[in-house]
């Protein structure tokens, strides 16, 4: 699905990157723990998460990822869109909360990569 | 010992702010790219640069990282004169860790660092002295 469908299905605000929204995403993973988003995360390009942190951005950027999604209507402050921006990563807003939104977007086909090695 | 034709870059990693603790990792995937190597070996480097650079802010006040790239290697060197790892076995343990629950709230400090430094580099040689530092490096061939 596009970037554009996530928006849809999770009711989010897009913080920044709408220029990015009709890029496909395959796969997406959700965790608050960038320790375990780095040593777990294979290949997905999209992240939900409930911190607003910079690592948050920086962990994506070092795991490639396109797009990051925080639940529970948090937003992260400018400093830290001003760093999404800088390296094209979309961040959406979401009033679902994490279980939620993993289901919601589950359901509709985005998967994640199965069950650890 | 470096060689002739290599190219080197150094970052000083500012130790009080977290904030800011990724700058070199993420400069550093920059100019990988620019050199053109692979995005594979380009994402195995900032990963395990990434948990190196956020290991000396969390632990040891900051350091200095340094970066070589060779024909047929990247070698990414951490040095800091903080605390020192007292026992490096254990340390490098999945799950192990010594960080503080302001960390954890970060997301950081679930013990899965040194682990994941090894698990993307193709060597890992840590040199630590309790009191005196640590000096981390990491070699991967390309």
């Amino acid at each position: 699905m596009t970037i554009r469908d996530v928006v849809e299905l999770l009711k989010a605000e897009v913080i920044c990157g709408e220029e990015f929204l009709d890029n496909e995403i395959k796969s997406a993973c959700g965790c608050d723990m960038m320790s375990d988003v780095l040593a777990f995360v294979k290949t997905q390009p999209m992240l939900l998460t409930g911190l607003v942190n910079p690592q948050v951005i920086r962990t994506a950027l070092m795991m490639d990822m396109k797009c990051v999604a925080f639940v529970r209507n948090k937003k992260p402050d400018e400093k830290v869109i001003g760093l999404a921006k800088e390296h094209e990563i979309v961040l959406l807003s979401s009033p679902y909360r994490m279980y939620d939104a993993c289901g919601v977007l589950y359901t509709s086909g985005l998967r994640g990569e199965g069950a650890c090695e | 010992m470096s060689q002739s034709n290599s190219i080197l870059w150094s970052f000083d990693v500012d130790g009080k702010n977290f904030d800011s603790a990724g700058f070199a990792s993420q400069s550093t995937k920059f100019k990988l790219r620019q050199l053109g190597l692979n995005g594979d070996i380009i994402k195995r480097v900032a990963i395990a640069m990434y948990e190196g650079e956020i290991n000396m802010v969390i632990h040891a006040e900051g350091g200095v990282a340094n970066v070589e790239v060779d024909e047929d290697k990247i070698i990414i060197t951490l040095t800091d004169t903080g605390k020192g790892i007292a026992d490096i076995e254990q340390a490098m343990r999945e799950g192990f860790s010594t960080a503080t629950e302001e960390i954890r709230d970060l997301g950081f400090g679930a013990g899965m660092g040194l682990p994941n430094m090894k698990k993307n580099s193709d060597e890992l040689i840590i040199d630590s002295a309790v009191g005196k530092g640590t000096k981390v490096t990491m070699i991967f061939a390309i």
